[in-house]
């Protein structure tokens, strides 16, 4: 068990420093659509909330779980739509020459 | 999450996969060019790990879980299909999505496993839950003020941060407590109460310009509680993703708050707004103003070799984007070079303006940010200011009583003439007035942003027809 939490936390420190790395690059043109992606990446959690829906330890825990997962669903969703929509939007001035 | 042999490692395998297309999706956002392929990495990644995690045999009934899929996808459709002007309120509603889903797994959690939570478990837990509740509520605050349904002005009171932060500490001396004795599950109600309360008093004093690094900082903490959360499931895929967030909102937020001159705990536990009133006041002496008409700035801005027009919130609100476009389309027609110089907290949330620009078909090459643009600003004939304020005050460069003082702003004050196109007279966020409107190369425009540009727009069709 502690092995598993001393390999997580350096997973994280390592995702972290990609996360740095890559983000950095990023041209603050796309700020506002890659707030929408790494919101709707992040919803990822729904992973969690699935197998809590779905184990069915406790009513509880799939009542949460069921709510969970509809919150998170709707982000990955709605991040992704809009997220593409903003960036079909984008287009240099050569491209769009009628 | 057990790992039988066979299901166990495809499901790890899924989840692998989905890690590798996270990490490229976010290195494909670098340029517009492949950033849509970065939403496809993403989509497939989420598709994989989803599917993946169905597969798992702890699972004993799908059909919550199915009503969950399906209520999600008919609530996210309409959220992204909002108008581009409601995205900053979109994304904070879509930040207390997140966070609520990661307080509700955790909170199911605890009670699954009470009293016998570890130690390292009970504290990531703990933090997850403090997070996901403070982000869930605070990011509805904002979500609210910034569509208005809330007041956007800061609401302070003796005391505030006082009364915040001992809250705060409250609930984390109730979570060291929990971390101790996790047999106390009549405790925890706190650690998911406290910081929920916490969450809305953090927003309150806020005001809508400090909306942009608030909400990056929102974001950070949405994805370092899905790590939290990741570490207590033992889901590195979810760690991943979250440190990845997190890191996102953080470099964000720091940005956002260089861009401001102002540390995370000034924008945090400062309220701006009040501590103004005096200087703005101390400083009301009559000094004169030149204002033209849209005639005028046609001639001008019709005769200008290069323009850089810079926008701010008041364009957002104004909805004057799509005349703005039209302006950029007549003056590109007659050979005007015709840039835009955005500053990184115009607008409620990062990168705002540009997406505005973009909905309204302006190219992305001629959006440039500020670093890009003040080298270009002595060499430009007209600087034309839609709606924004505060961020071309040149009392942050020069004036060190200025409250603003030290903010990187657009030189919009070294371009040969400036016209600001504003309602009124009456100062900006801020509360300070801006020194460029008396120069003497300074034109007001008053008026309705959207009106006022296609007034000019007019006026320079006729002027070539």
């Amino acid at each position: 068990m502690n092995a598993d939490l001393i390999t997580s936390l350096y997973v994280f420190v390592l995702a972290g420093f990609i996360g740095f790395e890559v983000i950095r690059r990023i041209s603050p043109l796309l700020h506002t659509p890659l707030m929408s992606l790494t919101n709707a990446l992040d919803a990822i959690a729904v992973v969690g909330a699935i197998i809590m829906a779905g184990e069915g330890k406790s009513t509880l825990a799939t009542v949460l779980g069921t709510i969970a997962i509809v919150a998170a669903t709707s982000n990955i969703v709605g991040g992704f739509l809009i997220t593409d929509r903003m960036l079909k939007m984008f287009k240099t001035s050569r491209s769009q020459k009628p | 999450m057990n790992s039988f042999f066979g299901a166990g490692t495809a499901i790890e395998l899924t989840y692998l996969a989905a890690t590798i297309l996270f990490i490229l999706s976010l290195k494909w956002m670098n340029t517009p060019s492949t950033a849509r392929h970065g939403v496809w990495a993403g989509e497939i990644g989420m598709a994989v790990a989803v599917i993946g995690t169905l597969l798992n045999r702890g699972i004993v009934d799908y059909k919550w879980i199915a009503i969950g899929l399906v209520l999600g996808t008919i609530i996210g459709v309409p959220l992204g299909k909002v108008q581009m002007t409601a995205v900053p309120q979109r994304t904070a509603l879509s930040h207390a999505f997140g966070a609520l889903c990661v307080t509700l797994v955790g909170t199911s959690e605890f009670y699954l496993r009470t009293p016998m939570v570890p130690r390292f478990t009970m504290s990531v837990l703990s933090m997850e839950v403090i997070l996901g509740s403070l982000t869930f509520t605070g990011s509805l605050m904002a979500a609210g003020k910034l569509q208005e349904l809330l007041p956007q002005r800061p609401i302070t009171y003796r005391g505030q941060n006082l009364v915040n932060l001992s809250l705060l500490a409250v609930a984390v001396g109730v979570a060291v407590y929990l971390v101790l004795h996790p047999g106390h599950a009549l405790l925890f109600p706190l650690i998911v109460g406290i910081p929920l309360l916490f969450g809305v008093l953090m927003i309150v004093p806020i005001g809508g310009a400090d909306m942009p690094t608030v909400i990056s900082l929102l974001n950070s903490y949405a994805g370092l509680s899905a790590a939290a959360m990741g570490f207590v499931l033992n889901s590195k895929l979810l760690i991943i993703a979250g440190a990845l967030d997190g890191a996102s909102g953080f470099i964000l937020s720091v940005n956002m708050s260089k861009a401001m001159n102002r540390s995370f705990s000034n924008v945090l536990f400062g309220a701006f707004g009040q501590e103004q009133a005096a200087v703005a006041a101390a400083d009301g002496e009559a000094r004169t103003v030149r204002s033209a008409s849209a005639e005028e700035a046609a001639v001008i801005l019709g005769a200008a070799n290069k323009v850089v027009i810079v926008p701010g919130y008041g364009m957002a609100v104004a909805q004057a984007q799509h005349k703005v476009r039209e302006l950029y389309d007549v003056l590109t027609k007659r050979g005007v070079d015709v840039k835009f110089g955005i500053h990184p907290v115009a607008g409620r949330m990062p990168g705002h303006m540009n997406v505005l620009l973009a909905e309204a078909d302006i190219p992305y090459d001629k959006l440039l940010d500020m670093d890009e643009i003040n080298p270009e600003f002595p060499q430009t004939d007209v600087a034309l200011v839609v709606g924004a304020n505060d961020v071309t005050n040149p009392a942050a460069r020069n004036e060190a009583s200025s409250p603003i003082f030290g903010m990187p702003i657009l030189d919009v004050d070294k371009a040969r003439t400036v016209m600001v196109i504003k309602r009124s007279m009456s100062p900006g966020f801020a509360g300070i007035d801006n020194p460029l409107y008396y120069l003497d190369k300074t034109l007001m425009l008053f008026g309705d942003a959207k009106s006022f540009v296609g007034a000019i727009v007019r006026e320079l069709a006729g002027q070539s027809a």
